[in-house]
């Protein structure tokens, strides 16, 4: 991997930054090399790096230094110029605002301007999720009913959908940029506000910056959410999916740590108790 | 005591400290000396009773809303900032 992101321009030392997955990001320099996951079909991800690579999504996107995907090791590989990521230091001064905008933009991205694209990774994260979850205690057996009691989603126009959306998912090199198009597809657009939807509903995310992030969304034109008052009517199937993807991770999460699971965790499963009976 | 209506059997009901003489057989209701009032108090309270503050937009299934300060503190930083961060 850092021979070809030397062979990109990348100098200095290579750095792999961790990830929870099997994904490996290696950084030289400027130049950024990502190994995707053994489980990603490549059939997939050259249309999705092609749209990144598309005008159309400029400065949205951020655009690979690689428009075909390369292969390393028997894996699926993409090269990206390196960007400044979100500080980790002060959520609340992070660009939930430019995230929100930028996920407007994307949204309203016509499809007959890309390339024909895979549906949307959102529904399939969520039910990967709930599948890794290996015990059958009460948390498990909870998470797994609300799961297979999550209503059966409208037939919706499918939009271009970024499909895994949180704050890491967003750098900065002249302006804020979104990464990141393993789940890039056709889908229901609100799955990518129903992270911190979810966060919000779970007391977890204040409600300042929720206010803050779905005003921009609503202030850009963003169209997830239709043009009713109440936003959370198109919302709430997404935003009760991510809470239970969300929920079975940290449970995943924290039983290959072999702790309990912490207080964060636990309003996510409450959440989930709250849905079984809502 | 009887019924100063039908002469019918008076029978004794306490409700929410209102007290009651209620006809068993033409169902008329006796009330003591003040407590018209008392009803007409608590029904005035009912009516004048603030209506359950609107949700500041969220789901049926949302959290109740927190107490000001400290349901957001500093200590579930750590898993908090790992979850806004990752997939």
């Amino acid at each position: 991997m850092a021979d070809i992101a030397a062979a990109y321009g990348g100098t200095g030392t290579p750095v792999v930054h961790p990830t929870r997955t099997d994904v490996v990001v290696l950084r030289m320099g400027e130049v950024v090399v990502k190994a995707h996951s053994a489980r990603d079909d490549a059939g997939e991800l050259r249309p999705r790096l092609r749209a990144a690579a598309s005008a159309a999504v400029n400065g949205v996107l951020l655009a690979p230094l690689e428009r075909e995907v390369l292969s390393a090791g028997g894996r699926a590989v993409t090269v990206w110029p390196a960007g400044r990521p979100v500080s980790h230091d002060d959520p609340g001064s992070a660009p939930w605002e430019e995230g929100a905008r930028l996920l407007a933009r994307l949204h309203a991205v016509p499809l007959t301007l890309l390339p024909a694209l895979p549906p949307a990774g959102g529904p399939a994260r969520a039910a990967r999720a709930v599948d890794r979850m290996s015990g059958d205690g009460p948390v498990e057996q909870l998470v797994r009913r609300a799961f297979k009691e999550l209503p059966e989603p409208p037939p919706l126009p499918g939009l271009l959908t970024h499909g895994d959306w949180h704050l890491g998912q967003l750098v900065h090199r002249d302006r804020w940029l979104l990464i990141d198009v393993d789940d890039l597809g056709v889908g229901d657009p609100a799955w990518d506000l129903a992270r911190p939807a979810a966060w919000y509903a779970a007391g977890l995310l204040e409600p300042a910056v929720w206010e803050r992030f779905l005003g921009a969304y609503l202030a850009s034109g963003g169209p997830a959410l239709g043009r009713g008052d109440d936003p959370w009517s198109r919302l709430d199937l997404p935003a009760r999916a991510l809470t239970v993807q969300l929920a079975a991770v940290a449970v995943v999460n924290a039983e290959r740590d072999g702790r309990e699971l912490d207080e964060v965790e636990h309003s996510l499963i409450e959440s989930c108790n709250r849905i079984v009976r809502a | 005591m009887q019924c100063p209506k039908c002469r019918g059997n008076m029978r004794t009901y306490e409700r929410n400290g209102v007290h009651i003489e209620q006809c068993d057989n033409c169902r008329g209701i006796f009330l003591d000396y003040g407590e018209l009032e008392t009803l007409t108090r608590m029904e005035t309270q009912y009516h004048a009773a603030p209506p359950p503050p609107p949700a500041p937009g969220g789901p049926a299934w949302g959290a109740p809303a927190p107490h000001h300060g400290g349901h957001y503190g500093h200590h579930r930083q750590r898993s908090w900032v790992g979850m806004l961060f990752s997939t």
